[in-house]
């Protein structure tokens, strides 16, 4: 490729990675201004100040357990119904299964202001209509899960399906014929092969989980989770405690993609080290 | 079916259908079923509910076409009402999004899966997720920090001597939401880009190269044409987050700005008026699928594509 062009998507990849993260530099280079407003200009001298005041913000702290107890609803039940919704797809075809996979994949494209609405109206008329009190039936936020959780097993669905296709079905044959239980070739078999996308299905949905907005903030009644919470704060009176803790979040975000990028190289290069001595003994036989 | 109880037996069969049924059923259908059914009732009292007034009309979503106001197309001028405006305002702005994100993401794709060294790709894609991982409300948050009127931008560009007065960024229109939307979504159009720009073979690429093809014949006759699922892919996730984002237009929205969920949101929240709200969350709904369709037939790509 010509040099010239070839230093501009240098530097254009350059510039694209200081456009994406200079503003979390921004954000929390605030949480240690001594100002009022949140910002880095002009400097007013170093403070801790803002972290103190944060963990004394009994409304963030309640705001941040409910992100959490949330999250891990939202996590158990998607995966559930993203794990079954997966074994279901993979064990039917034609119309049927283009039918049951466009709806479910469909879900993901829906605007969450309509998931919320549509998901509180529903559950409210319901209250209505059997005219009961029953706390499933009153804005909050078991609602929210419920909606969030109307997309997010969509996405669950996808990993375990695609972890799905490099399934050996003879596996659970060969178990049924020696004997094993239903149970056991699902708690045996089927399972533990698909543990990972499990996994990274779990995780999925909790990320997203405590990055919701719109089904939240039409669902939750009168709870917070750390984003509704944070969005009334920047909306009133803002003070810098939201970048304290926008610091923190950074920050536990960093560690973690550190810790997987070492654990990433230190893989790779194993990997390498394996390959070069497998290369070497096949050399030294050949050879001999 | 008879695969799945043969190998699970009745118990689990029954329990996979029934989650998968309680998912479908009560978590999507119902809802949106019960959100159309309401979109048609008017809004009353809770003694006046299923009684003679309660009937079914039209009447909330013709509430789009009150209170005219004054508009101006290519020096036409003419007048249209509010929340019509504010409809196509929303569907413009979220194509321009698309568009700015596309120009962004494309080079920076094409980068990262053809220029750059293998081994430094991962190492790139994890910098570049670090953004997404910090959530939405923070991101936009930072950039209410940064466009704010003693904010750094002013500032900086001050000290170039790009400018002379610190300009009102989060008082220019839509600027401040446009800019808001590229930064929080142009990621999900880069990802789809990517994967579909790393899975040509970079022979293509050469033989043009050496048969004498010009840098920007190759990217039109062979890198785009592959990119095509990507492309698509993108488009249709970006256009779809920034129509239905909430977040951003309220935070990083000017008095000049207003984004059609806000007007969604202050039918429900602030009017209390669930039905009218949900007359207008299913026009949202109705211009994302049109959306989908159109993206779906010009990119000539399916509905499973997408949502890779």
């Amino acid at each position: 490729m010509h040099k010239l062009r070839l230093n501009l998507l240098h530097l254009y990849m350059g510039l694209f990675l200081v456009y994406m993260l200079a503003p979390l530099v921004v954000m929390s280079g605030a949480a240690f201004n001594d100002s009022k407003l949140p910002s880095i200009v002009p400097w007013k001298g170093w403070t801790g100040k803002w972290f103190s005041e944060m963990i004394a913000d009994e409304r963030m702290m309640l705001a941040f357990a409910n992100t959490l107890w949330v999250a891990v609803a939202v996590a158990g039940i998607a995966v559930l119904i993203g794990t079954a919704a997966a074994i279901l797809i993979n064990s039917v075809s034609g119309k049927v299964r283009t039918a049951l996979y466009g709806m479910m994949i469909s879900t993901i494209l829906i605007p969450g202001v309509v998931i919320g609405i549509s998901t509180m109206i529903l559950w409210t008329k319901m209250g209505n209509a059997l005219g009961t009190e029953f706390f499933l039936f009153n804005p909050g936020l078991h609602l929210s899960v419920l909606g969030q959780v109307s997309y997010i097993a969509a996405m669950v669905m996808l990993l375990v399906l695609a972890r799905l296709q490099s399934f050996d079905a003879g596996l659970e044959e060969a178990a049924l014929d020696l004997g094993a239980s239903h149970g056991q070739v699902m708690r045996r078999i089927l399972l533990p092969h698909l543990y990972p996308a499990i996994g990274a299905g779990a995780a999925v949905a909790f990320f997203q989980s405590i990055e919701n907005f719109n089904v939240t903030q039409f669902t939750r009644g009168g709870a917070d989770t750390l984003t509704v919470y944070v969005f009334s704060k920047v909306r009133s009176g803002i003070t810098p405690t939201i970048n304290a803790l926008a610091f923190l979040l950074i920050i536990v975000t960093l560690v973690l993609a550190v810790a997987y990028e070492l654990n990433r190289r230190r893989k790779a290069h194993e990997e390498a080290a394996r390959e070069a001595e497998a290369r070497r003994a096949e050399a030294l036989e050949e050879a001999l | 079916m008879q695969d799945l109880l043969r190998r699970y037996g009745p118990g689990l069969t029954g329990l996979i259908c029934l989650l998968v049924a309680f998912w479908l059923v009560m978590l999507v259908i119902v809802p949106n079923v019960t959100l159309f059914e309401q979109s048609f009732r008017p809004y009353l009292p809770v003694v006046d509910i299923g009684g003679p007034k309660d009937t079914y009309s039209f009447r909330n979503y013709l509430k789009v076409l009150d209170g005219a106001t004054e508009t101006s197309l290519f020096g036409i001028a003419f007048s249209v009402p509010v929340h019509v405006k504010t409809f196509f305002q929303t569907i413009w702005y979220s194509m321009v999004v698309t568009v700015v994100c596309f120009a962004l993401a494309y080079p920076l794709a094409y980068y990262m899966a053809k220029v750059v060294r293998p081994r430094t790709v991962p190492t790139l894609l994890l910098l570049l997720f670090v953004p997404l991982w910090v959530s939405e409300v923070l991101r936009a948050f930072a950039w209410w920090i940064i466009l704010a009127f003693k904010g750094p931008l002013n500032v900086l560009l001050q000290g170039l001597g790009l400018i002379e007065d610190p300009i009102r960024w989060t008082n220019m229109g839509y600027t401040g939401v446009m800019v808001g939307l590229v930064y929080t979504y142009v990621l999900f159009m880069i990802f789809p880009i990517y994967n579909a720009v790393s899975s040509l073979d970079t022979n293509q690429i050469e033989a043009a190269d050496d048969l004498g093809a010009s840098w920007w014949r190759i990217h039109w006759r062979i890198v785009l044409p592959h990119a095509k699922p990507g492309i698509a892919s993108g488009a249709v996730m970006v256009f779809m987050l920034s129509a239905g984002s909430l977040l951003v237009p309220s935070i990083l929205g000017s008095t000049t700005s207003q984004w059609f969920t806000q007007t969604i949101d202050q039918w429900f929240k602030d009017a209390l008026d669930w039905n009218t709200a949900s007359a207008y969350a299913f026009l949202l709904l109705l211009l994302c699928t049109v959306f989908v369709s159109v993206a779906m037939k010009v990119f000539k790509v399916k509905l499973s594509d997408i949502a890779k």
